[in-house]
């Protein structure tokens, strides 16, 4: 579509003859004189007071105090250790409530939940492709840092830190398991919604990732109805359904999932060797849990299918990117009227013929005729918004069936696992599933010793036993970033 | 307790964790990279939006499209360049029956600007911010037949300073700028 209009926004700024061109100097000449001339002097000169009135003066509250902002980098990184401590060391779920509890206070409810790590994303790639935009260091540092402690310890950003992880953790009282199918398929949201965000801040059209952020206006108490109505429904939502914007939108959660999926050190439910006891089955929230594969032979059965499904996999990895490319490439146009240039110079090109509206006017016929003044700028930052879209969205079309070939290929590989495990990316570190673990029970001291199950099948050994390094089935999108 | 990677079977320090080595490294790297080419355009300070009241065409938005309930936007005074008149522009409609309070002629829609006496013919205006929804209908008025010495700000002790502010997207004037959070105010001084 967008080739066929593209001519359409070019032409008449290419048009503009010699003649024409002139005209418009000349008038722009006028407006201004008319304008410095109109505007040197005030109409109704300010009065001398014989009274001896004296001018108040206009206030102006300051805004939030700069180094607010690097206490709340200091507390970010405070929180990432105190996170990473409770998992690691403490293996407490205590600690990570009481931590969850203070950043929903600090992050959430005082500091507004903004800029927040989610929407760093955004100012990140402004960075990147705007070189005018300056980028706040707040903004870098709550980009940089959790994905940092991800690629270390997993997501510990997640366990305790983020206000929205943090509130809809808290909320989850009865959680109910969500179908493999659904699970697999709502998980590749977030890359495309990533892929989006990226697409949308590049080019500098919208931060729809803030825009469309559904817990925001619970911590400010105030927004617009639809957006507070959206976040309360997720909220209730996730009484049920655990932490349904991490598993099914937030785009940090993903670039934070590729993070630990590469991570060096893992999240285990024991603390010591895993009896293979079964009682931390069904203790993710969040289907999170990997069970041990069940076995030689059975796998081994299994492997004509997984081959077969493997190769269509691969055949469909770049017929889906192609297709993900070409129908970017179609949809350039539309996704281009994001940016609000595009809007007002298609809206130029409509009433060129026009006379300018009079009478009362709407903000539509005041953008038109602000843009009026000097039609050329404007035509031409649209055409170049619409060039960098023509890239842009075949990237992300790309990118999105890219997302989906990975989610197909890694469902068609099947590790091998002996023990119950998180999931490398998908576990958010809650701390829950530990002590559903006899042998952590035991820690604690909580059960004596004698009471753990004996290991099934094997013996136990004395060293812990070999830690599987496995990526779960759903690792979605990692698989690509192994490679690499 | 936290067992790392290298505590594996000695025997077969595997593929898998050969490729996961690899990918973090990958990861660090481009992390690392991304850091790199963004520190250069960081900026210790924090910015706040701010609107340029010379680009502003008071087209109304600032009203309807804050992320805040009643917006951050409101309309302020600048005293030094107001004429004092006593048929203000921004306070009267255009045509007014009587140059008095009566809401039928005035432009505020929610009687947010008070008008004092001061001594013959001068009359003070002031802004009461807790009512004013920064609709902008005075600064129009005053700014087209007056001295335009009203003009709209974003206030800063209400403004949540939104990553992205909303009104900047649908802005008739493009007139949302990001400033330095130690000067957050654009103050108009002349006409
Ligand atoms: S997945 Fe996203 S929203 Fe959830 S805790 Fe992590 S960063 Fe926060
Ligand atoms: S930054 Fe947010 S709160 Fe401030 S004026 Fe803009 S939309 Fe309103
Ligand atoms: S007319 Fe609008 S901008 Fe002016 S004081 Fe009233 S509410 Fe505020
Ligand atoms: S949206 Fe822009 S043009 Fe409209 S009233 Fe606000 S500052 Fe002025």
């Amino acid at each position: 579509m967008s080739h066929v209009r593209t001519p359409a926004v070019a032409a008449p700024g290419r048009n503009i003859r010699p003649a024409h061109r002139g005209l418009w100097a000349l008038t722009m000449v006028l407006f201004l004189l008319g304008g410095a001339a109109l505007f040197a002097e005030p109409r109704f000169p300010p009065p001398d007071f014989e009274s001896g009135h004296v001018l108040p003066e206009t206030t102006t509250p300051p805004a939030r105090a700069v180094w607010l902002e690097y206490l709340d980098i200091a507390v970010l990184a405070g929180g990432l250790i105190a996170a990473t401590y409770f998992i690691y060391r403490k293996r407490s779920r205590t600690g990570l409530v009481a931590l969850s509890i203070g950043s929903i206070l600090y992050f959430g409810f005082w500091k507004k939940g903004c800029v927040c790590a989610i929407g760093s994303v955004q100012n990140v790639t402004l960075a990147l492709f705007d070189s005018g935009y300056a980028l706040p260091v707040g903004a870098l540092a709550f980009f940089v840092l959790p994905l940092a402690f991800a690629v270390m310890w997993g997501r510990s950003f997640c366990a305790g830190i983020c206000p929205h992880g943090a509130l809809q953790d808290l909320v989850l009282l009865k959680p109910l398991k969500v179908p493999a199918w659904l699970e697999q398929g709502l998980g590749i949201l977030p890359y495309i919604y990533l892929g989006a965000g990226v697409l949308f801040a590049a080019t500098g059209s919208a931060f729809i990732i803030c825009q469309y952020d559904p817990f925001i206006p619970i911590f400010r108490m105030n927004g617009r109805v639809a957006m507070v109505v959206a976040g309360i429904a997720l909220l209730l939502l996730g009484v049920f359904v655990g932490r349904p914007y991490c598993r099914f939108l937030c785009p940090f959660g993903a670039l934070l999932k590729i993070g630990s999926v590469v991570s060096k050190w893992r999240v285990r439910v024991t603390p010591d060797y895993c009896t293979q006891c079964r009682l931390c089955e069904a203790s993710c929230p969040f289907g999170a849990m990997r069970l041990p594969s069940p076995g030689k032979a059975a796998d081994a059965a299994a492997q004509a299918a997984d081959r077969r499904r493997l190769l269509i996999a691969v055949v469909l990895l770049p017929v889906l990117i192609g297709a993900g490319a070409w129908l970017g490439w179609a949809f350039a146009g539309p996704a281009s009227r994001m940016h609000p240039t595009v809007v007002v110079a298609e809206q130029l090109l409509r009433a060129q013929d026009q006379p300018p509206r009079t009478g009362v006017l709407t903000p539509e016929d005041r953008e038109l005729d602000r843009v009026r003044q000097n039609p050329r700028q404007t035509l031409t930052e649209a055409m170049g918004i619409r060039r960098q879209f023509n890239i842009g969205t075949p990237i992300f079309g790309g990118w999105v069936g890219l997302v989906i070939a990975i989610k197909l290929l890694s469902l068609a590989l099947h590790r091998r696992r002996t023990d119950y495990e998180p999931d490398r990316g998908d576990c958010f570190s809650c701390a829950r599933c530990f002590e559903y673990c006899p042998n952590e029970l035991v820690r604690r001291g909580v059960l004596p010793a004698s009471a753990i199950p004996p290991m099934n099948p094997a013996p136990a050994p004395q060293v812990p036993a070999p830690a599987p390094f496995t990526v779960a089935a759903s690792a979605c999108g990692c698989a690509g970033k192994e490679g690499a | 307790m936290n067992p790392t990677d290298s505590k594996t079977n000695p025997g077969q320090v595997n593929r898998r964790q050969f490729l996961r080595d690899g990918g973090r490294a990958t990861a660090v790297a481009s992390l690392g990279g991304l850091l790199g080419m963004v520190l250069g355009r960081s900026q210790a300070e924090g910015y706040v939006w701010q609107i340029d009241p010379s680009k502003c065409v008071y087209c109304g938005n600032c009203a309807t499209h804050c992320v805040l309930e009643q917006s951050a936007v409101k309309c302020v005074h600048a005293y030094a360049m107001c004429g004092y008149c006593q048929l203000c522009t921004g306070y009267f409609e255009p045509e007014p029956n009587a140059l008095n309070t009566g809401a039928e002629n005035c432009q505020c829609p929610t009687a947010a600007i008070q008008r004092t006496y001061v001594e013959d013919p001068y009359y003070e205006y002031t802004i009461d911010e807790d009512l004013c929804i920064g609709c902008a209908k005075c600064v129009d008025g005053c700014t087209r037949f007056g001295n335009g010495s009203l003009f709209l700000q974003i206030r800063h002790d209400r403004c949540v300073n939104c990553n992205e502010c909303a009104i900047s997207k649908v802005c008739a004037g493009d007139a949302f700028v990001r400033v330095p959070a130690s000067q957050p105010y654009l103050l108009k001084t002349q006409h």
